[in-house]
């Protein structure tokens, strides 16, 4: 046997053949590629459901979205975003960076993460096939029981709901427990656990709290199947079932769900502020481990979400002061971040404007999270426009924020270009400000009576106004989405050549070209210190003399 | 401040629904905690906001500037200081709140020596209230009315706390009227229980707060609060049968012969359903489709000839009913005074 000569092809692969390799694969940088394509997809989606929601409350008693429309919009807004936009978005930043980080050639079972990314594609098609049935389902995201029972909810849309959520389900399960396996087991020679580079390092432990928060979403979720389709009566009280019993198997997926999606963003600011900082990041053993902390408390604060269900007083005090701690890792963190600012040199670009963005607004999310989580305050709170305000707060102001700082400063390592600097100037001022107007009028609206989830609000209850203004703030925010699009795929082509390191970071991502080969590296590297590039750039100070 | 200001604006009118214009002992407990987390939450959000800013002034790289700044790793004293800094914090938001929280919820079975306590149970339905009235100062009541509440107010040093008793009837609802009190839920196959108490009269608004499906916007809540001497004259007359007698029969014999009868209940007369709210006294509510439109002639009729007209995906069909017999019915509902 021979073996062939291969003379590199100049011509471009037909598209065919193209659509075969990315389908097809298993290699964990396209994988990564094809997540966050999906999950921009479903970000547009489900942007343009809000769009809908927020044209529908620009006037009182407005009737140009019927309720049961405006309820559909409600529901699959907020599926389509936890769901088809920020978890895939999240894998898919995951599937990439955390290989390179540890310096491995893969994740640990490739053709696992395949299906992964197949199987959360198809659950949120199938979600969205609920629409062929004459309407999605009307049941909000957190589909309370017995609404979602066959007696309220008759159209086979709401299986269509439970079929997705189902499947991407196991999307994720087994994308968590590819990642975990693949940190514990795939780091580079030297890399300890105690020297994982930040992002990693959360990232590591959001994949834990999937493995633990997700069963429960998923036993629930075929306990209503059966419900639905075999005559069960787990969530139904006239047959000896329990509603309530919903809730708490929702939230004891839903709460940790929070942390799941703002760990990754933690660690990608925690990565990038340090980068543009010039700074070694201030108390990565305190970072690391608040991380953990936050990993472990969230999974004793669900009931947060259901101080009005009528709990004993003990059960509020204890889930109030539980939810109350989870302030503690997460200012420990924000000081952090501060004092590495602090005495730095900072130089500015689009990751760490975003990281400014995200440092000052989500600051904002977490101290309204602590007036939630004073159970006689939730008491008003609760199911109110104050609480829409507070979590997109958390999820726009941190989540994404993070994400974008992430997405940007990974993007000349992923393609080998640089953005567009001004593009992504346009596109943070357009968010940032759309953002306020949008999410902070919610608050007041809130404090002045306004339940969540209605499809249009008397005349005579002084919310128009803070409502208009919510929505023309949305109307400036979405075109900021669009910018990001259209700056990621006009700089493909127009981009000036990144290089290996346009950042001169630290970690190891950035010791192989941009974009990686198939095989990330040449030589498995090694690491001595947490930030192995810089021993390599400062010989004469490195990092492992410290730490 | 001046957001509190704004919110406390207005306030006395009837539209005001804000939290920080309370009119209930427990909602005005929750306002005092608010306005001190508000407070405690204000000073870490300067803190942190000013240290950002400062951090962003002052220390951007300057052109002349190419070498690395100074590394530092970090500090235990620091460290330690800011941990424990937001831990006291915590401690002390726990003790208040606990403090709170047995103020807000209290036991229905012991009203405060000296009161007269009203106690009703609400049962929520898709998309409006039924209300079982049972029991004012010790004398039991044993009435059913809808989407309209009455209390009384609290008078001359005597308290009349209202107890409320919250089942449904399908699906999870949640009651709250902002200025009486914090919400509760209503789910089926548990009993909850809520209270609030004012000596302040007028109307007070509020509305469902728990998604419940197509017309969950308009479930709405309107709580009168009488003075005790208007509500007893409300308690009596609602304690009455519906009107009856010759002038009647004609409007009466035609609702009775419709399938009205099968969900709607007229006390004294053979319709008895239970599924949608109690005509009896319809004519003592100000408003129809709980709380959407108010209650007048052309208002009813156009329900009886078309309720989803009025109300989107109400449960409530059209029954094609003929211009006679939608006036006859119609004049024998306007009546039930």
């Amino acid at each position: 046997m021979t073996i062939a000569e291969h003379e590199p092809s100049l011509e471009r692969p037909s598209w065919t053949a193209l659509l075969h390799e990315w389908v097809t694969s298993v290699d964990h940088k396209q994988i990564g590629i094809m997540y966050i394509l999906m999950a921009l997809v479903f970000l547009v989606i489900g942007g343009a459901e809000a769009m809908v929601m927020r044209f529908q409350l620009l006037w009182a008693e407005s009737r140009a979205v019927p309720p049961d429309v405006f309820n559909q919009m409600m529901t699959m807004h907020g599926t389509t975003m936890i769901f088809f936009a920020a978890m895939p978005i999240l894998a898919g930043v995951a599937n990439y960076i955390v290989p390179l980080q540890i310096g491995a050639r893969d994740m640990a079972f490739p053709r696992l993460n395949a299906l992964g990314l197949w199987v959360t594609l198809f659950g949120g098609l199938l979600c969205y096939f609920s629409f062929a049935t004459g309407g999605a389902p009307a049941i909000g995201w957190f589909a309370y029981a017995p609404l979602t029972e066959h007696t309220f909810s008759r159209s086979a849309a709401t299986d269509f709901w439970i079929f997705g959520l189902l499947l991407s389900g196991v999307g994720s399960l087994s994308g968590a427990i590819n990642l975990v396996t693949t940190v514990l087991t795939l780091r580079c020679p030297g890399m300890t656990l105690r020297k994982i580079p930040l992002y990693t390092w959360m990232a590591f432990w959001a994949n834990v709290q999937i493995l633990f928060a997700l069963p429960p979403l998923t036993a629930a979720l075929i306990m209503l199947l059966f419900d639905r389709l075999l005559g069960a009566h787990f969530f139904d009280a006239q047959a000896g079932g329990s509603p309530y019993l919903w809730q708490h198997l929702f939230w004891f997926f839903g709460h940790p769900e929070v942390y799941i999606l703002v760990l990754p963003a933690f660690g990608m600011v925690s990565d990038v502020i340090p980068v543009f900082s010039r700074k070694v990041i201030f108390g990565y053993e305190f970072v690391a481990a608040s991380t953990v902390a936050i990993a472990f408390i969230s999974f004793g604060v669900w009931a947060h979400h259901m101080f009005t269900v009528g709990m004993s007083r003990t059960v509020d005090v204890y889930f109030a002061a539980a939810s109350l701690l989870v302030g503690i890792p997460t200012g420990i963190k924000t000081f952090n971040w501060l004092a590495t600012v602090y005495g730095g040199r900072w130089r500015m670009a689009a990751p760490l404007l975003f990281c400014l963005g995200f440092l000052s607004m989500f600051v904002i999310g977490g101290l309204t999270g602590i007036m939630l989580a004073v159970a006689p305050m939730d008491f008003q709170l609760s199911d109110s426009y104050f609480v829409v305000g507070h979590f997109h707060w958390v999820i726009i102001g941190g989540i994404l924020m993070g994400l974008f700082a992430g997405l940007y400063y990974w993007y000349p390592k992923v393609t080998g270009r640089m953005y567009s600097e001004r593009l992504a100037r346009w596109q943070f001022w357009l968010l940032l400000i759309g953002f306020i107007l949008t999410f902070g009028p919610m608050h007041i609206a809130g404090m002045l009576g306004m339940p969540r989830r209605i499809y249009t609000y008397p005349v005579d209850r002084g919310w128009e106004l803070w409502n208009q203004v919510s929505s023309l703030g949305a109307f400036l925010q979405a075109p900021s989405y669009l910018i990001f699009v259209w700056n990621m795929i006009i700089s493909l082509k127009n981009g000036a050549l990144a290089g290996d390191d346009p950042w001169d970071a630290w970690t190891l991502e950035w010791a192989t070209t941009s974009p990686p080969p198939l095989y990330n590296f040449e030589t498995i590297p090694t690491a001595r210190s947490r930030r192995p590039l810089w021993d390599l750039k400062h010989p004469d100070d490195p990092d492992w003399k410290y730490e | 401040m001046n957001g509190l200001a704004l919110l406390a604006d207005g306030a006395g009118s009837a539209q005001n629904l804000s939290i920080f214009h309370p009119a209930s002992p427990s909602a005005e407990s929750i306002r005092s905690l608010f306005i001190l987390v508000l407070a405690i939450t204000g000073a870490i959000f300067l803190v942190v906001e000013g240290v950002l800013l400062y951090s962003i002034v002052r220390f951007h790289r300057r052109a002349a500037e190419t070498t690395e700044p100074p590394q530092v790793y970090g500090s235990m004293p620091i460290e330690i200081a800011w941990t424990a800094a937001p831990m006291l914090i915590v401690f002390v938001l726990a003790l208040i709140l606990t403090r709170t929280e047995f103020e807000v919820r209290v036991n229905p079975d012991r009203p405060p020596p000296g009161s007269k306590p009203l106690y009703v149970t609400v049962i929520g339905h898709q998309w409006w209230w039924e209300y079982v009235y049972d029991k004012y100062d010790g004398q039991d009541l044993g009435f059913i009315t809808a989407n309209e509440l009455h209390v009384p107010a609290g008078e001359d040093g005597v308290p009349r706390p209202v107890y409320l008793t919250l089942e449904s009837a399908d699906v999870c609802h949640s009651f709250w009227v902002p200025r009486l009190a914090g919400k509760t839920d209503l789910i089926p196959g548990r009993t909850n229980h809520m209270w609030f108490q004012t000596s302040q009269q007028g109307l007070f608004l509020g509305q469902c707060a728990e998604y419940c499906g197509t017309q969950h916007a308009h479930m709405l809540l309107r709580v009168n609060v009488d003075s005790p001497g208007e509500f007893q004259n409300w308690l009596d007359n609602q304690k009455q049968p519906a009107s009856s007698g010759a002038s009647v029969r004609e409007g009466r014999d035609a609702f009775l012969s419709q399938s009205c009868v099968n969900c709607h209940r007229v006390r004294g007369t053979i319709a008895l359903g239970s599924y949608a709210p109690d005509l009896t006294h319809l004519m003592s509510r100000q408003t129809l489709a709980s709380g959407v439109v108010p209650n007048s002639r052309e208002e009813l009729r156009k329900w009886v000839i078309d309720p989803r007209q009025t109300k989107q995906g109400c449960l409530m069909p059209a029954f094609g009913l003929s211009e006679q017999q939608v006036d006859q019915i119609v004049n024998y509902l306007v009546t039930l005074k």
